[in-house]
């Protein structure tokens, strides 16, 4: 997909006078945080599993090749294949080839945000291969051509008049006249197109959440069900996922899955836990022949190591983003790549550069609210403030900033002088903010003042209103 | 070199990872698999497990049944078809434990054999076991319940033992390992928790997506 990130700003403002997205977005705020913390407060270990979820973590990206070693060995022992790409187009390019060698004309999907990642879709159409979503969501922003706004609600930015309105323009095998109003009918029309596809494919794609060492299984969490139809009609069953997705053992996985579905959805536990390893046995009766797993690094055996490495941490519930104050106001399209919110403010730099992912993690109001409900804790702020840090060091953000950051270190390392240009601009701020006390206008700082004034400063230095309180304290304990 | 060589020579590069012995952990972590924090929740006596298995399966939007013994399936397997006004007739792979029942007491009820077409308005599997912490059943692929019973029929219908009804996930996980071997599994295991649901279309949530509308349990206490 084409990346907008660098125009991060422009995506916002487009987002922020869009009517329907932000109506649609009111959802975002209603729909997830009560229900988080519903199933957090009625699981009394919430906090404990957090901690452990990330030791097993932590262990695991510290012995994440021998972890890797392990869980390849078990998947071929149960009659699997394991193909390694270290780039997206690696990735692109062993799927193609099964698809190839293997006469595949449609293939359905299950959501899969390395899909997005790797721009499967794309190639499978110019290959001359048929890629079907199959998660609702996922089905209909690629009936509109379009990318997830959310991981895991991917058409959360769109209003059922607009679903209806595409589904009749697709559909048109369909009555024209048909009644399509109520959700349960878009959602009964989706089931019965996509049931027929199910049959059709020849081969069906998965994400995995985790892929597990002790067995050589992946595992699948979902709501619809497609992920497993999707896995268990077409004759070739092939997982993309990523290296970091590897847990030691199926207890691991265990303890991360009472944290992922509550962090997520609120619910207890999501309605299809999928264990998945090796193709069908002789004595089967259903299931596919095949079973392929493509193990994706792209950038990511960069990032261990280094002061990012906690990211790798991340189980994808998106309960960082059901929090952020920047995503309610813009939405995920405007962050430009396929991860939104503050883990794709943290993770889009690290593996489409900071060049071109920058914007991100500026994007932020450190409020911290990600970082408290971060089933893994993850300390998103800290990250995206490294990432500035390296933006800074590189010279990317914009000349302004950057000698206004300079200028200002140059007094902050010198507290005399400070103090001394302090001690007369704080109060000549304070008479040109006039009676009002506040600036509607300032150089520099347009764009600020555009939306809000500025309150003046109150007339002293925050040195020499502290050393007043220090002198009262004084007086009042002598 | 190698997809596979570049990115693991890549993984302990960053890792820094050639000193120490960091074989001996990973090896007996797999091999312990340690249990983690099992939750109080569903660490009860056998008769409250099975009542909570109840309770969190009726919050999933499950139903729930209890028989005295697999005999009585027959009958009660036509009298749910009767209350949902569905067709006499029900999809069920070979296992013994369904088999054994005298489906021959229902004449009117039609027994379809093996994997789902899609055809089938309702579907019966045999669980391997049940988690009463979050109300989920846990079943597997194998020549006896075929994994598109789960999934194509609208109506799932599913037998479970009072007796393998676990209070948590873990003590499942064990027992899977003790009847399938140490790091062996079955083609697919599905734990499921409720019928199919979406909230896709403006975060509402909806049954029935693309699996089952609706899940019925079978406890069976004999």
């Amino acid at each position: 997909m084409q990346i907008t990130s660098p125009s991060f700003k422009k995506n916002s403002v487009q987002a922020l006078s869009d009517a329907q997205l932000q109506k649609a977005l009111g959802n975002v705020r209603a729909g997830f945080i009560d229900k988080r913390t519903k199933a957090v407060d009625a699981l009394p270990e919430f906090d404990a599993l957090r901690d452990n979820g990330k030791a097993i973590k932590d262990h695991t990206l510290a012995h994440l090749d021998l972890y890797l070693e392990a869980y390849e060995e078990q998947v071929k022992k149960a009659g699997g294949h394991v193909h390694w790409a270290q780039t997206a187009e690696d990735a692109r390019n062993i799927i193609l080839d099964l698809c190839k060698t293997r006469g595949v004309k449609t293939v359905t999907k299950g959501k899969s945000m390395i899909s997005e990642e790797i721009a499967l879709n794309d190639a499978l159409e110019e290959a001359g291969v048929r890629p079907v979503e199959t998660d609702l969501g996922e089905y209909i922003i690629q009936l509109r051509g379009e990318h997830p706004s959310h991981i895991i609600a991917p058409a959360v930015h769109l209003n059922k008049e607009q679903i209806e309105a595409d589904f009749r323009r697709v559909h048109t095998h369909l009555p024209a006249d048909r009644k399509l109003v109520e959700h349960e009918k878009l959602l009964t029309e989706a089931r019965a197109v996509l049931r027929a596809e199910y049959f059709k494919a020849d081969l069906g794609i998965t994400g995995a959440n985790f892929l597990v060492a002790e067995t050589g299984s992946s595992i699948i969490v979902t709501n619809e069900g497609n992920g497993d139809l999707t896995q268990i009609l077409p004759r070739v069953h092939v997982v993309i996922a990523s290296i970091e997705k590897v847990v030691p053992t199926l207890e691991d996985a265990a303890q991360i899955l009472r944290l992922l579905a509550r962090s997520a959805t609120g619910q207890e536990m999501s309605v299809y836990t999928t264990v998945s390893t090796g193709g069908r046995r002789e004595s089967d009766p259903d299931g596919p022949d095949e079973y392929h797993v493509v193990l994706l690094d792209n950038g990511r055996s960069s990032m261990l190591g280094t002061e990012f490495q906690e990211m790798l941490r991340c189980i994808r519930c998106g309960a960082c983003m059901n929090h952020c104050p920047v995503y309610h106001a813009v939405g995920g399209h405007a962050y430009g790549w396929v991860y939104p919110g503050p883990m794709g403010a943290v993770l889009t730099p690290s593996l489409i550069g900071v060049d071109k992912g920058g914007h991100l993690p500026n994007a932020s109001t450190f409020c911290g609210r990600c970082e408290s409900v971060c089933p893994m804790r993850i300390p998103l702020p800290k990250m995206m403030r490294h990432w500035r840090e390296r933006e800074f060091e590189r010279g990317l953000n914009p000349a302004v900033a950057r000698y206004g950051l300079k200028s200002w270190a140059f007094f902050a390392r010198r507290p005399r002088l400070y103090r001394f240009f302090a001690s007369f601009g704080i109060p000549a701020l304070s008479m040109l903010g006039g009676a009002k006390r506040r600036f509607s206008w300032l150089p520099f700082a347009g764009g600020w003042t555009k939306y809000r004034e500025l309150p003046a400063p109150e007339g002293r230095t925050f040195m020499q209103q502290w050393a007043q309180r220090e002198a009262l304290k004084q007086e009042v304990s002598s | 070199m190698s997809g596979r060589e570049a990115i693991l020579n890549k993984v302990r590069a960053s890792l820094n990872a050639g000193a120490g012995d960091r074989k001996t952990a990973v090896d007996e972590r797999l091999r312990s698999a340690p249990r983690g924090l099992i939750p109080a929740r569903g660490q009860l006596a056998d008769a409250e497990r099975v009542a909570l298995f109840e309770a969190q399966a009726a919050k999933v939007f499950s139903t729930t049944e209890r028989l005295a013994s697999h005999a009585d399936l027959p009958a009660a397997v036509a009298s749910y078809l009767r209350s949902k006004n569905l067709p006499a007739s029900i999809r069920m792979g070979g296992d013994p434990r369904l088999r054994g029942s005298h489906w021959s007491s229902q004449p009117a009820l039609e027994v379809r054999d093996g994997p789902s077409d899609g055809s089938d308005e309702a579907g019966l599997s045999h669980a391997f076991g049940a988690i009463a912490e979050t109300g989920t059943l846990v079943l597997h692929s194998g020549p006896d319940n075929p994994t598109t019973v789960n999934f194509l029929p609208e109506h799932h219908l599913v037998v479970v033992d009072a007796k393998d009804v676990a209070g948590d996930l873990e003590t499942v996980l064990a027992n899977i390992r003790d009847r399938f071997g140490k790091g062996v599994m079955p083609r697919t295991l599905n734990m499921i928790t409720g019928p199919s649901r979406s909230g896709d279309i403006e975060q509402k949530m909806l049954l029935g997506a693309h699996g089952p509308r609706a899940l019925h349990v079978f406890i069976v206490e004999g």
